[in-house]
Formats: C-alpha cells, structure tokens, sequence
C-alpha cells in the first residue's frame, strides 16, 4: 500500500505529470467525435477497439523511443537513421526467411536464424552511427543522416527493389497474436523491451553512467568513466531496438516493404522523448516518460486518422506539436518571456 | 606562418575534391568512351540537370560556415515545386506571380527557421527536422496527386535551348546541325553561384559569416550581431532554397509528393565533400559546385552503366559523405597535436 502511495507521488511528480497530461488529453479529445473510442470488444479471441489499436500501434514506437531515449541522454543528439534501420531489418529478416525468393508460403531457414539476423543488422547500423560519433566525435545527426538516406538503400538492395512476401502464419504472429491470448503481440514486445531496459539501467550503473555522460562528457572521463565507450553502447543499443521494432512491423504486413516499413518514425520517436519531459540536450532522462510520450504520440496520431487526415499529412501537426514542445524547453524563451515581464513592470512604475 | 598552416588544410580537401572530380571524368571516358562518354554535351548535363542542387548546396554551403545545418531543403524544394504546379495549373496563376510567391514563401519559411535557431538558441537539426516533414506534409495537403505544369510561359522557361556553338556542332542524319546546348536554368544557378561566392569573400556580411562559424564566442565579444548574421542566413538560405525548387521544377516540369527526396542529403554531401567544414568556419561555394559535379558524374556512370539500379546513387553519396567526413575528422585531430 505504502509503495502504492509513492508510486502514485512519483507519477504526480512534475516530471511525469505533463507527458500523461498530454495523452489523457488526446485520449479524451476524442471523446467528442468517438463516443465509442473506450470501447472493448473480442473478435475471433483478440481484443478490439480504437484503445487496444492505440497500444498495439504504439508498440513499435514504444521500442524506438527506448533506443532514442538512450541516445539522446548520452550523447545530446538524436539518431535520425532509425526509421531506415527498421526497414533494413525486416528487409534482412525477410530475405533469410525467404531464401532469396520473392514470395513464400513456408520458412526457407529457421525462424530464429532471421530474427538473431535482423537483430544483429540492426545493432550493425548502430555500431556503424556510434563509431562516428563517440570515436569521430561526428555531431550525430550528420552521422546518422548517412543510413537515414543510405538505409532504405540497402534495404532495398537486400529485397531487390522488390516487397518480399512471407505468408506463413507463425510469421505474423510477432505483429498480430498468438492464438488463445487476447492481447496483441507487440504489446508484450514493448513491454518486454521496456522492463529489461528499465532493470539494466537500474541494476547496474548504466544508468547513471548514461546520465553522468551526457551532462558533461569531459568531466565523466577525467572521472574515469570511458565516456566514448557509453556513448557507442548508446547506438548500439539504439540500433538493436529499432532492429526489433523492425521485426515486429515488418511482421505487421508479414513482408519486407523498404520503402514503407518505419516511415517518418525518426520525428515520432524524438517527438516521444521530447514529450516525456527528456531535455534533448543531453543529461538526466527518464524512460517512463518517453514510454508515456509514444504512446501520445500514437493516440495522435490515430485520432488524427480517425478525423480522416491521411498518412501524408500528418507530419504537418506532428512537426508543428515538435516545434512547440522545443520552444518551451527552450531557456532563451523563459529569459525573453521574463525580460518582457520585467519591462511591463518597470514601465508600470514609471507610469 | 601558422596561418599560411592552416590555409594549405583547406586548400588541400578542396584539391583532394577537384583530383578526384577529375580522376572520376576520365575514368568515366576510358570506360564508357564507345558510349560517347566524351561528348561536350554529357558535360553540360551535369549542369543542367543539377542546376537546382547547385543553388541549394551554395546555401547549404553559407548555412554550414555558420555552424548551423538544414535538412528541410528536399522538402522545400517539393513544396516548391507542387505550390508553382498547383498555383499554375490548378488555380490558372501566371508563372510571374507564381514564381514571386514561391520565393517569398521560401523566404518567410528561412525566416521562421531562422528565427527558432538564433534566437531561441535550438538546435538547427531538431528545427530544421521538423520543417523538413512540415513542408513535406504540406506538399501532401495541396496535393496527393501528381500535377504536370503545361503553363506555355513556363514551359519557355523549360525548354528555351541556349546554343554554345563555339563548342562546335555535330551534322546528324537530317542534315541538321546540333551544338552543345545549356538551359537558362544553368545560367541563373552560375550567377547565384558567384554571387553568393563574392558576398562570402568581399563583403562585411559575409566575413562576419565565417567569424560567427569560426568561433561565436569570440565573434560576439567582437561586437559582431551573431543573432542577426545567423537569422539572415537562414533567410538567404530560404530563398535559395526556393530558387533551387523552382530551377529543379524546370526540369521536371511536375509536382508531386515524393518529390527530391534525399535531397537534403545531396546538398549537404556536396558540401562537405567540396571541404565545408560540419564543425564550421571554412568553406567555398565552388568546392561545393565540385561536389555537386561529383554527384552527378556517379549518377551519369549508373545511366551509362545501364544495368544498376538508381539506389546505387544514394548508397554511393553516403559512402563518400562518410569517407569525407572521416577525412574531415582526422584533419581535426591533426590539428590538434
């Protein structure tokens, strides 16, 4: 009961008390269009419903965010080559199941061999974005606009330039469900990913260490923390999570679509981070928040199709919601507001 | 004699940049000679058909010097060109008008960036992040389907042949004789071209540029309006941005929402590889035309090649991005011993 009481404390805590804000204020929102937007239903044993479509939706995001979170924390920058990595791993994870061919109806390799393979393509790209960061001191967005742009490439490469079908039913599974559990896949997924992060980082120093590295590198490695090494591990790390989250979209439409797979989620997942009250600057962070953040996000982004914007378009109210979100960060714009305070009160008192 | 130091580094990476320009060019004719690689007329196209990225990377180039950096210009460059398709075509506006719109909305979209960056003191790649899918979206809110622009003044603009016939002509089967041709787009990307080269080098703006890029601390205890300077770059760039659209538009002659994607990443390639320093405070315009040269050599080679697929260009530019970009990084280092 105690731990109760302070679990609630610590949500109501500044912190995290915007970011939730946020999404029940999105969730609410659509109240007024979609009277029906809580409601649960069970078709064929899974649940239903625009809620349970916000959750599952959001597990890919969620598992971005995770990776985008440790990034930013550590090194001040974000890793915009995510959305690219995504496709390269389900293009991987694709072309092993398949064999090489175009489309197939059972396993030409071993469902694991693609998995491990995807997974480790994905933390191949972040090794190749860490190694030009912490080793070449590159700013990471330069960086990682090499696979951002390069990524999708190479997926395509990997396919052919062609959509590799997998249409075996233990394939979707990862992206739907599994039979006799009513909840989507992905969401144990992205719970699964968000735990493990959560006791690393707790359980070891990671986190602190993460933590120390990014509000100042210099004086963590004169501290002799190996600040290059946290940051590589960083986009490893990031690189593995946007490897996962490939499998699961990629097993979504059960097929490798380079083009499609990730698009624009690069923008969601710092659009997660900023709105869990992540400073992009670098330093202290929090993984619940970007957790909660993605999950805004998606609800967004669904009540935003649900009001028939299309898919396209939405980029337009995401980027201007980013625009926002940075500005108030901003300290510049704390000093301004407080400077034309100030001179409203001096010219008070002169008149 | 410690300055002279430094300026043989600079020189050096745009050498490196021009070499290998030209090792690529003859490779290009050994290789593909029976394909008549070596026609003058394959080298202008490099111009012609970069004609818009070479405006676009001599804004990119002013943007870097400061430090700053733009990833929205693929996306303006669609905006660009689905607003003049859509404003001709869908609303029967005349080119003129159409054109003065467009640069205004560019300039006012440098404006906005600009302001974000200098004086909220955001990060240019996070600002410039989200006008890059703001444009983009935007491009998709006037229009989901493709427009081809059949606008007669426009298409003038387009297609009007300018003859270099000190290039000497080629009789073909007709008996009619062709020359080596530019398009005027080639001519008002040159003169932007030199323009933005004398404003870098002669001009009190443009030296306040390198200063702000060379070091802001020090520039502003110099007494140099660094908000400004940096505010008023994202405004040129903006402008060039729009200018570099509308060049590229007269190529395709269409707006659509996929259009010049990767485009950012063109720009900033060409900078870098034509030796713009990411950490700013050093480069040149005309590195950055080399750049943009190189670029469209490989992509000539994939035409020419025949076989490969067009990914290959992306893939390519990335690889050398990052091979120059390493290159940058060890120059850094040097330095610092």
């Amino acid at each position: 009961m105690n731990k109760l009481i302070v679990f609630v404390k610590k949500l109501t805590g500044t912190r995290l008390f915007l970011p939730l804000f946020c999404l029940v204020l999105v969730l609410l929102s659509n109240l007024i269009k979609t009277p029906t937007f809580f409601q649960v239903t069970i078709k064929n044993g899974v649940l239903y419903g625009y809620i349970i479509d916000v959750i599952n939706r959001a597990s890919d995001l969620v598992i971005l965010s995770v990776g985008m979170t440790m990034v930013v924390a550590a090194s001040g920058g974000t890793d915009i080559s995510v959305g690219a990595v995504m496709s390269v791993a389900g293009a991987v994870c694709c072309y092993i199941l398949a064999g090489g061919l175009q489309t197939v109806n059972e396993f030409q390799n071993p469902y694991i061999l693609g998995v491990l393979a995807a997974v480790f393509a994905g933390m191949l790209c972040g090794c190749f974005n860490g190694f030009l960061v912490a080793k070449m001191k590159i700013q990471p967005m330069v960086a990682t606009l090499i696979l951002f742009t390069a990524g999708r490439g190479m997926a395509q490469l990997i396919t052919r330039g062609q959509i590799t079908y997998i249409r075996v039913e233990s394939y979707k599974m990862l992206g739907a469900s599994i039979p006799g559990i009513p909840v989507p896949t992905p969401v144990f997924v992205a719970l699964l990913v968000v735990i493990l992060t959560y006791v690393l980082l707790k359980k070891t120093t990671l986190g602190l260490y993460i933590q120390t590295v990014g509000i100042n590198s210099r004086a963590s490695r004169l501290m002799g923390i190996k600040s290059s090494r946290i940051i590589f591990l960083s986009y490893v790390f990031c690189g593995l999570c946007a490897g996962v989250s490939g499998l699961v979209a990629s097993s979504r439409i059960y097929s490798a679509d380079a083009n499609n797979i990730g698009l624009n989620l690069e923008l969601d997942a710092i659009l997660a981070v900023a709105l869990g009250g992540n400073s992009l600057g670098g330093g202290k962070f929090s993984l619940l928040g970007s957790v909660i953040g993605a999950y805004t996000i998606q609800a967004l982004s669904t009540t935003l199709y649900a009001m028939g914007v299309s898919p396209d378009q939405i980029p337009v109210y995401k980027a201007i919601v980013v625009v926002i979100i940075v500005a108030l960060q901003s300290t510049e714009l704390k000093k301004m507001a407080k400077r034309y305070q100030t001179g409203r009160e001096v010219g008070k008192k002169v008149a | 004699m410690k300055n002279r130091g430094k300026t043989d580094g600079k020189i050096f990476l745009l050498m490196i940049t021009i070499a290998l320009f030209v090792t690529m060019y003859i490779a290009g004719i050994i290789i593909f000679n029976s394909k008549g690689f070596a026609k003058p007329q394959v080298f202008l196209n490099l111009f012609i058909s970069n004609a818009g990225l070479i405006v676009i990377a001599a804004g990119m180039t002013m943007v870097m010097i400061t430090g700053g950096i733009d990833i929205s210009v693929g996306s303006v460059v669609a905006l660009t060109c689905m607003m003049l398709a859509w404003m001709m075509e869908v609303k029967g506006i005349g080119a003129v008008p159409a054109l003065l719109t467009v640069l205004v909305i560019g300039i006012f979209f440098g404006l906005v960036q600009g302001f974000f960056i200098a004086y909220l003191k955001i990060q240019p790649f996070i600002v410039t992040l989200a006008g890059m899918f703001f444009a983009r979206g935007m491009t998709a809110i006037i229009s989901q389907e493709m427009i081809s622009v059949k606008n007669e003044l426009f298409l003038k603009w387009a297609k009007s042949k300018i003859n270099l016939t000190f290039l000497g002509g080629t009789v073909n089967k007709k008996g009619v004789v062709n020359y080596p041709f530019l398009y005027p787009s080639v001519i008002i990307a040159l003169v932007v071209l030199v323009l933005v080269f004398v404003a870098l080098k002669y001009t009190k703006f443009g030296r306040t540029i390198y200063a702000v890029g060379g070091n802001e601390q020090s520039a502003l205890m110099m007494g140099l309006n660094v908000k400004r300077t940096k505010l008023l770059v994202y405004v040129i760039n903006g402008f060039l941005c729009a200018l570099g659209g509308f060049l590229f538009c007269l190529n395709t002659c269409a707006g659509f929402v996929e259009q010049a994607k990767g485009f950012e990443m063109e720009a900033i390639a060409s900078a870098v590889i034509g030796g713009t320093l990411l950490s700013g405070g050093v480069g040149n315009v005309f590195g950055s035309l080399f750049g943009v040269l190189i670029k469209g050599t490989i992509e000539t080679f994939i035409t020419f090649q025949g076989t490969l697929s067009s990914w290959w260009t992306k893939i390519t530019i990335a690889a050398l991005l990052a091979f120059f970009i390493l290159l940058q990084s060890l120059f850094a280092k040097a330095k610092e011993k």
